[in-house]
């Protein structure tokens, strides 16, 4: 049919400028984002590098084999699950109460200041966190064992040795860091409220807490649950700087510090394990995918209009 | 609202005064940490107030500099040139997709959105960008991967394009006879500055703290960023405390004194912290935005 065929090109010559313009994002997509997908086909070879990715012969479901026979995948996979459960539910409900008490600041010149200042720690690059939690928790000078600890008449720690308070450390850390960003996400939901539902409630004598609880929660709550479920589509995928350098990549640490992400990290990087790594990867994210869909399937049915997609 | 109804005021500054200080608190025992004598924070620990102030370690940093001014004009260099590079093909890719005339544009969206549900994970993106193109030990390792531009920010973009941009005045200029590229720069951008802000914003802040590239695509200490130089500084006091006495007296003189490492972490953080005021109104209002969907 020429009369398409020309009527294609007639289009495309009028938006070939736009299509221009689009060029060369899509080509970092294709290259930072697609070529990475197909290349999931690595966990089902036996990658030989003189053969290239590609080239390598097959390995079948070996290199998943070897991974689930270790006690490593099932450490791997609880860490990940248990911190980013954990993760999710504290610091949901903590930025929520925080945004909640940041919008009963009056004084405007205040509130922003705390904003600010809360903030802070989100901005900071992990490497530097590490260099903090360092400063805090070395076992020789760091201000715990010094300063802290002694007040208490407790013998310093040596806390890079020993896995048990890590879990305790590493949603701190996690905390610290996390949740001036969320708290001023729903802060901007709160604001978003009519003021009316809250003269209408004085009106009637309603005190602020219950105020809080009938209206600022209720309408706040498609904000927490959106949310959640992007971060539960996410759980198993980690911070991967906060579980890296926080714990200094110590060895000894890593019963309650290892998650998939670093475990992949290690396996490619330090112990050259591509199979196990590459094996670990897919894993990582198909169930991630899968719990996107799952967690976004969940949304449609409840409520439509907050699905992603 | 009525007066009583209020929450105390004093109560709920108190509480804010509380999570600021341990906001920052960490911050000063650094800053802190970096104008002690040596000596005295292997003798009494770091401190909020240090018991012998020095400045050693900025004086040593500013002698022994050419390895930190090297890193930190590659940092800078990144972050300036990432962060324009990549505003660029992120708004220039958003701008078709926000035009309800775009032919193809759904499909298009959709293979942005669709980078967000599924990766190919980390062994295959190294594998590829090292394998195919070589990019390992070059610049561009910190310039490219996982970094120039995310489908996130695109989409933020197109729908600030197409809620807040009225058709009618492309349409116009269009018929004007201006072309698609003059409509882009000297109509929608001029109107675009908050989110533009915004995500430069976002872009300047990954670049000046990313590690994460340097660390798995550099080795050669030439090309290390201020982040990849502290993360080396890090590994190696682990690898003093893993290793033999006699190795780690060979690895320790290698290493800067704790208050030489402070010293340079703050100088890591002093220009995000300088910056900060100016953009905070665009950061936060740019969180808000992110908060609303694609």
């Amino acid at each position: 049919m020429p009369g398409t065929l020309h009527k294609t090109l007639k289009t495309f010559k009028r938006y070939r400028a736009l299509f221009l313009m689009v060029l060369p994002g899509m080509i970092y997509l294709i290259i930072n984002n697609y070529l990475p997908m197909f290349g999931i086909v690595i966990a089902f070879k036996n990658i030989n590098y003189r053969k290239g990715i590609f080239g390598s012969d097959w390995a079948g479901l070996k290199n998943f084999e070897y991974l689930f026979k270790t006690a490593d995948a099932w450490v791997i996979t609880r860490n990940t699950i248990l911190y980013n459960g954990l993760f999710i539910i504290i610091n949901l409900a903590l930025a929520v109460a925080v945004a909640i008490l940041l919008n009963e600041v009056k004084n405007r010149f205040m509130s922003r200041f705390y904003q600010s200042i809360i903030l802070l720690p989100y901005l900071i690059s992990m490497v530097i966190v590490g260099y903090l939690a360092l400063a805090m928790l070395n076992g020789e000078n760091g201000f715990f064992n010094h300063q802290v600890l002694p007040l208490f008449g407790i013998e310093p720690i040596s806390w890079y040795s020993e896995p048990k308070y890590w879990p305790y450390i590493l949603t701190i850390v996690n905390i610290w860091k996390n949740v001036g960003y969320l708290c001023i996400i729903f802060l901007a939901a709160i604001v978003g409220i009519d003021n009316e539902y809250y003269e209408a409630a004085t009106l009637d004598g309603a005190n602020k807490w219950q105020q809080i609880r009938t209206i600022t929660l209720p309408l706040l709550s498609p904000a927490i649950i959106i949310m959640a479920l992007l971060s539960i589509g996410r759980i198993f995928y980690s911070d991967f700087g906060l579980f890296y350098q926080v714990p200094l990549n110590s060895g000894p640490l890593q019963p309650t510090t290892d998650v998939i992400d670093t475990y992949v990290y290690r396996g490619l990087m330090t112990l050259g394990d591509i199979g196990m790594s590459s094996a670990a990867g897919f894993y990582q994210s198909v169930v991630g995918f899968v719990l996107v869909l799952v967690s976004n399937f969940i949304i449609r049915r409840k409520s439509p209009e907050q699905a992603l997609f | 609202m009525m007066k009583s109804n209020h929450m105390n005021q004093y109560a709920v500054n108190l509480i804010f005064i509380l999570m600021a200080c341990a906001s920052i608190f960490p911050f000063v025992l650094l800053v802190m940490a970096s104008f002690t004598d040596q000596k005295a924070i292997i003798n009494d620990g770091y401190s909020l107030l240090p018991s012998v102030f020095s400045l050693e370690a900025y004086k040593y940093m500013m002698q022994s500099s050419s390895s930190l001014i090297r890193a930190y004009g590659i940092t800078v260099f990144i972050t300036i040139f990432g962060t324009v590079v990549g505003l660029a093909i992120s708004t220039m890719l958003a701008y078709p997709l926000s035009r309800s005339d775009m032919p193809l544009r759904k499909v298009m969206s959709f293979l942005v959105f669709f980078t967000l549900l599924f990766n190919g994970g980390l062994v295959s993106t190294y594998l590829i960008y090292t394998e195919v193109f070589h990019i390992k030990n070059t610049i561009w390792a910190l310039i490219i991967p996982g970094l120039l531009t995310n489908g996130f920010y695109i989409l933020l973009i197109r729908t600030f394009f197409s809620t807040s941009i009225p058709a009618a005045i492309i349409e116009s200029a269009y018929i004007d006879g201006a072309s698609e590229f003059k409509i882009f720069y000297r109509i929608v951008l001029p109107l675009s500055l908050p989110i533009l802000a915004t995500i430069g914003l976002m872009l300047g802040i990954s670049y000046w703290n990313d590690w994460f590239n340097g660390l798995i695509f550099v080795t050669d200490s030439k090309l290390f960023s201020i982040q990849n130089m502290l993360n080396r500084m890090l590994s190696d006091i682990q690898f003093l405390q893993k290793s033999s006495m006699t190795n780690a007296a060979q690895a320790s003189s290698n290493i800067p004194t704790d208050s030489v490492r402070m010293a340079i972490a703050v100088i890591g953080i002093v220009p995000i912290f300088c910056a900060y005021p100016f953009f905070q109104k665009f950061f936060v209002k740019g969180l808000t935005l992110g908060a609303v969907k694609g």
